[in-house]
């Protein structure tokens, strides 16, 4: 593919060391607007070390971040959302006894007057149960009752309740992480639908995935990840499977 | 306008009847309704009861615990406990007295006794926090001895006569039958309302306890929410040792004792979990209420006032045990709603 604009999101020579283990070693990642790319390699590998460089998590030691070409830097979960990148970790970090719109807007909730600290202002509830209402029925999320606490849902709505909320607020790009693993067969579809709809809205998504249907269902490139480096780069395809896999846990192994 | 109404069908599903959801409203509401019969039972027994001089004695009576369970109530929705209300409210109350002693302002003298809870309660929070304690059990039992200790040697182990007059009116005045202090519980009822339903900051006590590591991630300030919780117990404390030492005109180093636990009951009772992020203001009253009235009830019918722990242990098992079943009908219907999608 030839992208005539830079990519959503660059990185590097990303490099990331925890004590004597060299984490990251020189990776190097792109993705575009309106592009899936899967993250493979086997646990260990480094994939959520740079997916936790990218949300703000870690700090890298070295590299360097462009965002639609222009330089970032990435040094809290505050900054990472600053810059319009969201992420959808494994435990969901959702709030169960709360409902979809408190999930929503947990931590940035719409509320005023300005002047006020942040914690004592006003929430505009209608406002924040709104946007939700209208992005979960956009994105064809099916919450029979969204004023239910989110830990009544389903494991499918749950995830899907934590995509949206990612989608809502990830101006460029969406981080997954393993985001069919927990569903069902048919909960996996949905999930999967909907990252789809977020590709088709012209977000960049990194998917980190360990299920191999799915990463050649919905991923547009797929790279793979080795102790640290990165090891190689494919379209997936039905085809290729077996050359992704031998990647993955590496030749000499 | 096809796409608001599907907003709206989004939001408010059709209503048709619904056992398992009907089940869980009535539970939900249930502290409510244990007290409605409560208050029956006690009226049906008693003529006395439902007396305004006798619902006023029943108010006055329950200030103090409700004071604190409001409180205590924000603690637990963030998953902490404050075992130390009880002592605070003696140090705060005895070093009021002592104010007192060397000056008469009265307005000086409640500063100094909302000062020293707020203070034993941001100690509380910031030794919690900053000290990476697993569990605020042990800071609070610490402070729970310590502010004891510290009321007792500030007071020489003896009651402290004498409060100004604008103590004795909170704590002991009324208008009409319906006491100030009724009052003042009213008004910071509202006030916890507005803070756990309407403001920023309410909303955030309930994520950390919801999910405090997901609270963390989402910029949620922590830290600052939790210690600001105990700040309020503290605080409370405080609002109870100016009741508590109005009504009695005096501060006295063995106020409150085991006040902790009352108001942990009336927590507990009002359906609130020691899981974090559940509980209600309204229902953190109610429970206040209920112990009050369960004691009132009690002194009308010349009940054995040995007997009266035990019926408040009961009540307490029986409202854990519906919290319970709270529980199980909520999981029935999530695979119910899980089966239907």
């Amino acid at each position: 593919m030839n992208h005539p604009t830079p990519p959503a999101l660059a990185v590097t020579g990303a490099t990331k060391r925890f004590g004597a283990v060299l984490a990251l070693d020189g990776v190097d990642l792109a993705v575009h607007h309106g592009e899936v790319l899967a993250l493979l390699g086997d646990n260990g590998a480094g994939k959520s070390t740079l997916i936790g460089c990218l949300s703000g998590v870690h700090k890298l030691d070295g590299g360097a971040i462009h965002m639609d070409g222009e330089p970032v830097e990435i040094t809290s979960p505050t900054t990472a959302r600053a810059h319009g990148i969201e992420t959808v970790y494994q435990d969901l970090a959702l709030f169960d006894n709360l409902d979809p719109a408190a999930n929503f807007y947990a931590g940035r909730e719409v509320a005023g007057p300005r002047w006020l600290p942040r914690g004592l202002r006003y929430m505009r509830r209608g406002a924040m149960a709104g946007v939700t209402a209208e992005v979960l029925s956009r994105l064809q999320v099916g919450i029979p009752d969204t004023r239910a606490s989110v830990g009544l849902m389903s494991g499918g709505q749950r995830q899907a309740i934590a995509v949206a909320r990612a989608a809502t607020f990830a101006s460029r790009v969406v981080i997954l992480d393993e985001p069919t693993a927990a569903l069902g067969v048919r909960e996996s579809r949905r999930v999967l639908e909907l990252i789809r709809r977020l590709r088709d809205e012209g977000r960049a998504i990194i998917v980190i995935s360990h299920a191999m249907d799915h990463v050649i269902e919905m991923a547009d490139r797929a790279m793979i990840m080795r102790r640290g480096r990165k090891v190689g780069e494919v379209i997936p395809h039905a085809d290729n499977r077996e050359r992704i896999v031998s990647l993955i846990v590496g030749g000499d192994g | 306008m096809a796409d608001t109404d599907n907003v709206l069908a989004a939001r408010r599903p059709p209503w048709r009847f619904d056992a398992p959801q009907l089940a869980l409203t009535t539970i939900r509401i249930g502290p409510g309704l244990m007290l409605v019969a409560v208050v029956i039972a006690a009226a049906s027994l008693s003529p006395v009861f439902l007396t305004p001089r006798n619902i006023g004695n029943v108010l006055s009576q329950s200030a103090v615990i409700a004071v604190l369970a409001l409180a205590q109530l924000l603690v637990i929705i963030t998953r902490g406990i404050d075992l130390s209300v009880g002592s605070t409210l003696a140090l705060s109350a005895v070093v009021g007295a002592l104010v007192f002693s060397s000056t008469p302002s009265g307005p000086l003298v409640v500063l100094a006794m909302l000062a020293t809870g707020a203070l034993v309660g941001a100690v509380n929070g910031t030794v919690f926090v900053w000290g990476r304690l697993p569990h605020p059990f042990i800071v609070t039992l610490a402070t729970l001895s310590i502010a004891r200790g510290l009321a007792l040697w500030l007071s020489g182990g003896q009651p402290l006569q004498g409060m100004p007059q604008i103590v004795r009116d909170i704590g002991g005045g009324s208008l009409g039958w319906f006491p100030y202090s009724g009052f003042l519980v009213a008004g910071l009822a509202l006030l916890g309302l507005l803070l756990t339903t309407r403001l920023v900051w309410g909303r955030w006590i309930y994520a950390v306890g919801g999910n405090p590591d997901g609270a963390r991630r989402a910029a949620v300030p922590v830290n600052r929410v939790v210690i600001s919780v105990y700040v309020l117990s503290g605080l409370a404390a405080g609002i109870g040792a100016v009741i508590t030492s109005g009504r009695l005109n005096g501060g006295s180093p063995t106020f409150g004792e085991l006040a902790e636990l009352d108001t942990i009951a009336a927590v507990v009772i009002g359906g609130a979990s020691f899981l974090g992020g559940r509980g209600t203001i309204a229902n953190a009253l109610v429970g206040a209420l209920m112990i009050g009235v369960i004691r009132n009830g009690m002194n009308l019918l010349n009940v054995d006032a040995f007997l009266q722990p035990i019926v408040i242990g009961a009540v307490i098992v029986l409202a854990v045990e519906l919290d319970v079943v709270r529980g199980r009908v909520e999981q029935r219907l999530r695979v119910m709603k899980a089966a239907q999608t």
